[in-house]
């Protein structure tokens, strides 16, 4: 991943990395998408050279997740930067910033432990915008001398950031969430909900013998019944995210709700269930659906906690509600 | 298209009388809920607000305060039930691939 070729700089030797990608960071970067060795993807901390720095040249921090560094070093193709990456335990930028670790005493630190006074004379410090909820911007200065300059929120937009004499324009300062990048935290939800959406098929299927028919018509059943929990699976974790904006209501659970009633009421049609039982997955596919999009909150970049909080305890008494009553009349179906 | 999350929920305030107009709140806030006025910055999109923190934390005359934190179910949902941590755990985190 790093290229060796040490390079003598005013910090001293230094290891200068490439800016191009390599099918392996493209390979990684695939991997994260879908959460694997998530944990082990991280860059060792401390100072990097790109292109040939000198005491001019501009000073960059970033998180030491592979991926936050690998978007900063393409960023910066034919530029000469020092890259500072700080010690934020694999995590990336925004959310250690709301863990802390990318945070005022680490960039304190971290300034110190690379000499980064004696690799630059301007003293000033390029920070990530995202890392703001971690770094008090007057407290590094007041401890290190370093005067804090945020740069865009995404790592892209650096060159034309820095050409402007470090001036953002409010398009990158401001954090999106457009189709693809909805699509992209699709993903890691997908495989943490794979489990429990098979152990719900399963329970499905052994409760489905419990009835007048007994096992021998059960197992007709389970087609139809694989169906409806798939077909959940679907609406809650990939087409809600997608269909986000689309989708009525501000509350998340209100979303979520909207997509389960969708997706009910084309299972009822599709499977041409009696009233009872076509009652039940729709009342279920509501239930469902509207807790995975309440779940969803977490992936979004614009849910305060506060307005979490609001919508929680009276999305979750509805959607228990709702899937306690789905449930009955499930199991009233099987006896009618 | 721009998200909107629930209306008047929001707990950022902002004291006008100490802001000195640094403009360190537009620099951080991702949602572009301040605008600079007349020497001051003014709340002009409160609802957009995720409540991060940056702005208050930044903030060198501690003009701005909110309760800052994570938007997150799943983290919320945890500390309810007396579970250990935020949102994501400190390794692995639910939705922190980005």
């Amino acid at each position: 991943m790093l290229t060796p070729g040490g390079l003598e700089t005013t910090a001293g030797p230094l290891v200068r990395v490439p800016t191009r990608w390599t099918w392996r960071d493209y390979l990684g970067a695939m991997a994260m998408r879908w959460g694997i060795g998530r944990d082990r993807y991280t860059v060792p901390p401390g100072l990097y050279a790109v292109g040939t720095p000198g005491e001019a040249s501009p000073l960059v921090a970033t998180a030491n997740y592979k991926l936050s560094f690998d978007h900063l070093r393409r960023a910066l193709a034919g530029l000469d930067a020092w890259v500072m990456v700080l010690d934020t335990k694999g995590i990336n930028v925004w959310c250690a910033a709301g863990k802390g670790t990318f945070g005022t005493e680490e960039v304190v630190r971290r300034l110190a432990a690379v000499a980064a006074g004696r690799a630059v004379k301007h003293s000033t410090l390029i920070l990530p915008q995202l890392g703001g909820p971690g770094v008090s911007a007057h407290e590094v200065r007041r401890q290190s001398g370093f005067k804090v300059v945020y740069g865009p929120v995404r790592a892209a937009d650096l060159p034309a950031f820095l050409r402007a004499g470090m001036r953002a324009t409010p398009a990158m300062r401001r954090v999106t969430f457009t189709l693809r990048e909805r699509l992209a935290v699709v993903p890691v939800e997908a495989v943490q909900r794979f489990v429990p959406a098979l152990v719900t098929m399963l329970l499905f299927f052994l409760a489905a013998g419990i009835g007048r028919n007994g096992y021998r018509v059960a197992m007709e059943q389970w087609p139809s019944l694989a169906v409806a929990v798939w077909a959940n699976f679907l609406a809650g974790v990939v087409l809600t995210p997608m269909l986000l904006p689309a989708l009525p209501g501000r509350a998340f659970a209100v979303k979520g709700a909207a997509m389960g009633l969708l997706t009910g009421v084309a299972l009822w049609w599709l499977g041409a269930y009696r009233p009872v039982e076509g009652a039940a997955v729709a009342l279920l596919s509501i239930a469902v659906c509207s807790f995975l999009g309440l779940m969803f909150t977490g992936c979004t970049p614009y849910t305060s906690p506060s307005g979490v909080r609001r919508e929680m305890p009276w999305a979750l008494r509805l959607q228990i509600a709702g899937a306690v009553a789905g449930l009955a009349l499930w199991f009233v179906a099987r006896f009618v | 298209m721009k998200m909107q999350y629930l209306r008047n929920v929001v707990s950022l305030r902002l004291d006008s009388e100490k802001c000195i107009g640094c403009g360190r709140c537009l620099e951080v806030c991702p949602h572009g809920v301040f605008v600079l006025a007349k020497g001051k910055s003014r709340i002009v999109d409160r609802d957009a607000c995720m409540e991060c923190g940056a702005c208050a934390l930044n903030c060198p005359v501690d003009a701005l305060d909110v309760e800052s934190g994570v938007g997150c179910a799943v983290g919320l949902l945890n500390t309810a039930l007396g579970r250990e941590g935020t949102c994501c755990g400190e390794k692995r985190a639910c939705c922190c691939s980005e």
